[in-house]
C-alpha cells in the first residue's frame, strides 16, 4: 500500500493575533464553498498559525493567498481512534517506541469515530508504524 | 559635469572672499527682521562689527522653535508684496514654519537644484519623474523648477498612485526618479509584485529622510539605478543643499551659498573638521528669509579630504535627525538602525513600525516586521526562530532588547511622503 495514500494535506495560514483574523479566514473560505473538517490554532508571541483540513486545500490556498493570507501546506496524518479509555495512549506509545516525535496533535469527533490529526517529525515512518499496530489510518480521499 | 563651473570649484581665498560679501549683505538683509535686531542688541553688536567669517561666532544661534515663534510672517525681511511663494515644513507637532521666497530666492534655489543634477549626469534629454508632495512640502516645487531650468523633460506625477507611477514610467521612458527612499522601495514592491521591470530608469535620487548604505545597494539592484542622496531644509530654501557627486562618498554642500559650521549641541563650540557635532548654517543668498547661525538638528560632520570632481568640502550623510532620535533606556536609537538591520535579514520585510511606551516606568521598544511571504513554512516553531534571529540582530546592533512582533505581509503601512514609523506613546501619562 502506498504511504502517499494517507498523508494529508493541511493548510497552515500565518495570522496576527487580532480580533476578526478568524472570522475573515472562515468567511473566505465559506464564500468558496469550501468545508472545513477540522482545525486548530496555535498561537505564540502575538502571532500565530491557524491549521486547517479542508474539502478542496488547492481552491483554500489560492483564495486566502488572493486575499493577502500567508499560507503553506503541511503533511499530516489522520488516525481513526477507538473512543475507548486508553485509546490515545495506544498510538502515542507506537509512535514513541519508535522514536517519532509528535510536533503537534488536534483532534475531532467524526461520524463514526474520533479522528486524530498528527504532525510528525518522520511521516512514512508513522504511517508504516501505525498500520502495523493495526490502528486504522483514514486516507486522503476521506478528506479531499 | 558643471552647471557653473566657476563658482563650484573657486578656491579657497576666493570662496572666503564670496562668502564674507555675501554674509555682509545677509547681515544688512537680517537687520531688517526684529528677532534679530533684537538679538543683536542683546549681543551688543551691530552687523558692521561683524568683519571677518570667524566673527559670526559672536552671534547667538537661531533654533527651529525661534522660527515657530515667529509664526507666521515674523521673519521676512521683505514686504509681503516681494514674496512671490510660501512653503512650510511639513508638520512637526505645533505651528508649522512657514518660509517665504522672492523671485531672485526661487531663482538662486533652482539654480542649486540644477548644479546638483548636472553633477550627476543628468541632462537636457534626460526624462525626469518627480514623485514628491506637490502643495506645501518644498521638494516637489524646488525640484520640479531646478529640472526645468535644465531643460529636462518633467514629469510632476507628485504621490500616489503607485501603479500609475510605473506605467508612466515605462510609457514615457524615465531616466531619472526623485522620491523618499521609503517610497522607492514600495514602488518596487508593486513594481514586483505586477512582474513589471524598469528598462529605462538610471538614476535614483532620494532625500527627505535618513537612509542607509544597505538601502542604497538594496533600491539599486530592485529598481536598477545609480542612487543618490540629497539633502535639504525647508528653511535653507528646500531640497538642493548638499548632494552627492559622482563619488558617493559624503554630500557637498555648496558653500557659496550656505556658511557651515559644526558644533558641539551640547557646548555650542566649533568642533574640527572629521569630528561629528550638529550642522549649523548661514545661507549667504536668501533675500526674503535670512537666517544667521541656524541649527538644523542633523548631525553630521565636515569631511577632511577632498574629492577627485574638484569641488569644495563635502560633509558626511546624515544618518538621522536630532528629533528623529529616539532614546531609549538611555541609549540613542536612530530608526535607520532599525532598518539596517532588517534589510539583512531575508526572512522578514523592510517594513516596519517601532512603538516606544513606558511600562513600569522602563522604556520598552517594540518592532513590528512583516514576515517575508517565502519564509512562511507553515510551522509555529519556524516563525519562533524568525523572530529570535530579529531580536538577537536589533540586540547586536543597538545593545538594547526589543520586543519583535512578527505581522502578516503587507500588513504595515506604507508611506509616499516623509514616513512616520516611530510612535513614541511615553508622553501620555494617565
Amino acid at each position: 500500500m502506498d504511504t502517499k495514500n494517507f498523508i494529508i494535506k493541511q493548510i497552515s495560514i500565518f495570522s496576527e493575533n487580532r480580533p476578526g483574523r478568524l472570522a475573515s479566514i472562515a468567511h473566505a473560505l465559506g464564500e468558496e464553498k469550501i468545508n472545513i473538517l477540522a482545525f486548530s490554532i496555535a498561537e505564540a508571541n502575538g502571532f500565530g498559525v491557524v491549521r486547517a483540513l479542508v474539502d478542496h486545500p488547492e481552491k483554500a490556498y489560492k483564495k486566502l493567498s488572493s486575499l493577502g493570507f500567508n499560507v503553506a501546506f503541511t503533511d499530516v496524518i489522520a488516525v481513526q481512534m477507538q473512543d475507548i479509555p486508553g485509546g490515545l495512549y495506544e498510538i502515542a506509545k507506537v509512535l514513541g517506541d519508535a522514536q517519532i516525535n509528535i510536533e503537534y496533535s488536534y483532534a475531532y469527533s467524526g461520524r463514526d469515530a474520533a479522528v486524530l490529526i498528527l504532525r510528525v517529525d518522520l511521516v512514512e515512518e508513522a504511517i508504516a508504524k501505525i498500520q502495523q499496530s493495526g490502528a486504522k489510518l483514514l486516507e486522503r480521499s476521506v478528506f479531499h | 559635469m558643471f552647471w557653473d563651473k566657476k563658482i563650484e570649484t573657486l578656491n579657497p581665498a576666493e570662496l572666503a572672499a564670496l562668502q564674507l560679501k555675501r554674509l555682509k549683505k545677509t547681515l544688512h538683509q537680517a537687520n531688517n527682521v526684529e528677532f534679530y535686531r533684537a538679538g543683536f542688541a542683546r549681543a551688543g553688536i551691530k552687523p558692521p562689527d561683524i568683519r571677518t567669517l570667524d566673527d559670526i561666532q559672536k552671534l547667538p544661534f537661531t533654533k527651529k522653535q525661534d522660527l515657530r515663534d515667529g509664526y507666521p510672517f515674523g521673519f521676512f525681511a521683505v514686504p509681503l508684496k516681494e514674496i512671490v511663494r510660501i512653503h512650510t515644513t511639513s508638520g512637526t507637532t505645533g505651528k508649522p514654519t512657514v518660509v517665504g521666497y522672492t523671485r531672485k530666492d526661487l531663482d538662486n534655489w533652482s539654480g542649486l537644484i540644477a548644479r546638483n543634477m548636472t553633477m550627476i549626469g543628468i541632462t537636457a534629454d534626460d526624462v525626469f519623474q518627480n514623485m514628491v508632495n506637490y502643495g506645501m512640502f518644498t521638494g516637489g516645487l524646488g525640484f520640479h523648477y531646478g529640472a526645468e531650468k535644465i531643460g529636462m523633460t518633467v514629469i510632476p506625477s507628485a504621490t500616489g498612485n503607485t501603479r500609475r507611477q510605473i506605467e508612466m514610467i515605462n510609457d514615457f521612458g524615465v531616466t531619472a526618479i526623485h522620491c523618499t527612499p521609503s517610497y522607492a522601495m514600495h514602488l518596487s514592491e508593486v513594481a514586483e509584485s505586477a512582474g513589471i521591470t524598469f528598462k529605462t530608469l538610471k538614476t535614483g535620487i532620494f532625500g527627505a529622510e535618513p537612509w542607509s548604505e544597505t538601502l542604497r545597494s538594496t533600491l539599486e539592484s530592485r529598481l536598477g539605478v545609480t542612487a543618490y542622496d540629497s539633502y535639504g531644509l525647508s528653511e535653507l530654501f528646500g531640497p538642493g543643499v548638499a548632494f552627492e557627486c559622482p563619488e558617493r562618498d559624503g554630500l557637498h554642500i555648496w558653500h557659496d551659498s550656505y556658511l557651515v559650521e559644526i558644533i558641539d549641541p551640547k557646548t555650542g563650540e566649533r568642533v574640527s573638521d572629521g569630528e561629528r557635532g550638529e550642522l549649523v548654517v548661514t545661507p549667504l543668498v536668501k533675500e526674503a528669509m535670512p537666517l544667521l547661525r541656524y541649527r538644523t538638528g542633523d548631525v553630521t560632520m565636515l569631511m577632511e579630504d577632498g574629492c577627485l570632481c574638484g569641488r569644495g568640502k563635502k560633509i558626511a550623510r546624515i544618518t538621522g535627525r536630532s528629533d528623529d532620535m529616539l532614546v531609549i533606556r538611555g541609549i540613542n536609537v536612530f530608526p535607520s538602525q532599525i532598518e539596517h538591520v532588517l534589510l539583512k535579514i531575508p526572512e522578514v520585510g523592510n517594513q516596519f513600525m517601532v512603538y516606544v511606551d513606558r511600562i513600569n516606568h522602563l522604556d520598552e521598544m517594540t518592532v513590528e516586521v512583516e514576515i517575508n511571504r517565502e519564509f512562511f513554512s507553515g510551522e509555529l516553531a519556524d516563525l519562533a526562530k524568525i523572530q529570535i534571529k530579529v531580536v538577537k540582530e536589533l540586540r547586536d546592533v543597538l545593545e538594547l532588547r526589543t520586543t519583535v512582533k512578527l505581522v502578516e505581509p503587507g500588513s504595515l503601512p506604507r508611506f509616499e511622503g516623509k514616513s512616520k514609523r516611530v510612535i513614541d506613546r511615553r508622553g501620555e501619562i494617565f
